[in-house]
């Protein structure tokens, strides 16, 4: 195997030991206490209000949904809990946001043609998930640039 | 590194028969009419009709997940739109003329427009109206009622597949990342067609018809262009046409043939890409309303703004860092040519080179959109598959089955490897660019921290 060669399995080795570390290492990061978050959030077609719902790490979230228009629901990816609303007829739901990171909230009824498209997030924070897969992308391009850069 | 899978006797048997094309084109054609029917005659709600759930979910999600990066340029094979067409240009459905011969007008097309420019325009026009036209059965039917027109009309007028090689929008992309697939038809020993003058390959036979897609397949050295139809395995008499299991992305590996308009395919797709990241699956309702308010003040300003993006920044902006890596290495470019030798390149063959990483990146980052809608929303397939038009019929008992999302908590753990994946890939294949033309690594410096700007751009929209 030639000098070259041997360097690139090395270093795309390595590399791809450090993405590992960045996406999986665990990092103990105390967040602030846990508390109760009460959250109204509005629906109408086709989309809620606010769009960005923001937590901590161990938060038990209450939402209330409040449908304007027609019938809407809200599901949240990843912790797969779900309630819906009609107007004048809010809804309510009630999770321990145990899990950290970005998810998508979706409207779980059916209520137009954008339906599929009506979404906003839930943001619990820390967001770790963003911040290693951007290290693990960064480190993956110096490593790749690294291990295949011929002078 | 290759394997001729054609050379398997059952293989063979398959390809060189004409059955297994035509019965897939048979379903997909079916499918296509009642997409088209249940699109105008069914019920408005997109995600209780056949037509929107099937084209915009399922098919799209076969396309970009499963056909694309592991059969190339396959659908198109079997694509429903030029079907009828080429059955009436063929006057056949199965069996070939005697000589391969075509009933068209036998017009050419023409000769500036023998690119990809067309496709790129076109499918630029779709995304100006793509909220609307995911959304709304009816212009979802009447669109691709369009395109089964201009392609019947196109069939008479011109010769042979004119408007999957020049016009289809879906073509033109599909093509460019056929490059990745880990198949190609290719010809075994170039000896043996420097010695057949007859090219039936080209010209048709008695065997079958010439390359639908104006391929020489002696000249062929991507997937581009070849939807692997098999007619040149069909016509070939000295039998010196394979069908290849290969090194996925072997296709780019080489410098030959770059054109300028693949590479803004490349481009362009990258920034469809982000525009339908942050309208489509952001959590901006009024940008979504804006979208498919098609003809309104804002949906105007939308549409420059989309189409600022695609055509002019995304490019611009690619264009730069390459000619800022061509400032860094102090040296002109020059492409490595057979044998090694080098030849002085031009600026533009450059940016077209440089380009075609983007394949591996944009592929990539297709998949992970496509993955953040389809699993979340496969659970409609069920209904619309027993109820097409929303009329309230159970053909299969699955009208009531609710929405249940697939995995939802799993798709950021799919997303982040494909995109690691895609972008390590574009970074190999910019340090090879670099080297094909005689620069020095530190010139693939700026177009590899586009393709991380841009992964960790995708990964803001996605994850944060």
């Amino acid at each position: 195997m030639s000098r070259f060669a041997s360097r690139r399995w090395v270093l795309g080795a390595v590399t791809l030991g450090l993405v590992l570390v960045a996406l999986l290492a665990p990092v103990p990061l105390a967040g602030p206490a846990p508390q109760e978050r009460h959250i109204s959030v509005n629906a109408r077609t086709f989309e809620f209000d606010p769009s960005i719902v923001r937590v901590n790490r161990g938060d038990t979230v209450l939402i209330k949904l409040q449908a304007e228009d027609v019938v809407h629901g809200l599901y949240v990816d990843g912790y797969d809990v779900s309630t819906q609303a009609e107007p004048g007829r809010p809804g309510e739901l009630r999770f321990v946001a145990d899990r950290a990171g970005a998810f998508h909230i979706r409207c779980a009824v059916p209520c137009g043609n954008l339906h599929p498209f009506m979404i906003g997030k839930l943001v619990v924070g820390p967001n770790l998930t963003w911040l290693r897969a951007v290290a693990a992308s960064v480190i993956a391009a110096v490593g790749a640039l690294a291990a295949l850069w011929r002078p | 590194m290759r394997w001729a899978i054609s050379e398997v006797p059952f293989v063979k048997r398959l390809l060189l028969g004409r059955w297994l094309h035509w019965s897939i084109t048979a379903v997909t054609l079916a499918v296509f009419v009642v997409v088209i029917l249940t699109g105008i005659f069914g019920t408005p709600a997109g995600n209780h009709n056949f037509g929107i759930v099937y084209v915009w979910l399922v098919w799209w999600a076969l396309l970009k997940i499963v056909l694309i990066p592991f059969l190339g340029r396959f659908w198109c094979s079997v694509c429903p739109i030029p079907a009828p067409g080429e059955w009436l240009q063929r006057r056949a459905m199965i069996q070939p003329r005697p000589g391969g011969r075509l009933y068209t007008l036998g017009r050419k097309w023409p000769k500036f427009l023998r690119n990809i420019w067309a496709q790129n325009f076109g499918f630029l026009a779709v995304a100006l109206f793509s909220a609307l036209i995911l959304t709304s059965p009816l212009v979802t039917g009447l669109v691709l009622l369009a395109f089964i027109l201009v392609s019947l009309v196109t069939s008479l007028v011109f010769e042979r597949r004119t408007f999957c090689r020049y016009l289809c929008p879906i073509g033109g992309f599909v093509g460019v990342y056929s490059q990745m697939a880990p198949v190609a038809v290719r010809i075994k020993d170039p000896a043996v067609c420097a010695g057949h003058k007859e090219k039936t390959c080209y010209i048709g036979s008695d065997a079958g018809y010439g390359c639908p897609y104006f391929n020489v397949p002696s000249k062929m050295v991507d997937n581009t262009y070849c939807s692997m139809c098999g007619e040149c395995l069909r016509t070939c008499p000295k039998d010196n046409i394979a069908f290849y299991v290969r090194q996925p992305g072997a296709d780019l590996l080489h410098t030959k043939g770059r054109r300028l308009d693949e590479a803004f395919n490349g481009l362009m797709m990258l920034g469809a890409a982000f525009v339908y990241s942050v309208v489509l699956i952001g959590p901006y309702g009024w940008l979504k309303a804006t979208a498919r308010a098609v003809g309104t003040p804002g949906w105007f300003v939308y549409a420059g703004v989309l189409l600022i993006f695609n055509a002019v920044a995304v490019p611009g902006l690619f264009w730069l860092c390459v000619r800022l890596g061509q400032a860094l290495s102090r040296k002109p470019a020059a492409r490595t040519g057979a044998g090694g030798a080098r030849t002085p390149g031009r600026r533009d063959s450059l940016f077209a080179d440089y380009a075609a990483i983007l394949v591996p990146l944009g592929l990539a980052i297709w998949v992970a959109f496509t993955l953040s809608f389809t699993l979340i929303n496969l659970s409609y397939a069920w209904p619309a598959l027993s109820d097409p038009f929303g009329w309230g019929w159970n053909l299969f008992g699955t009208a009531q089955m609710a929405w249940t999302p697939y995995v939802s908590g799993l798709i950021p753990y799919l997303q982040v490897p494909l995109l690691l994946a895609g972008l390590v890939g574009a970074i190999a294949l910019a340090l090879r660019t670099a080297r094909q033309h005689g620069q020095p690594a530190w010139s693939a410096v700026p177009v590899s921290l586009f393709c991380l700007a841009a992964v960790v751009g995708l990964l803001t929209l996605y994850l944060a």
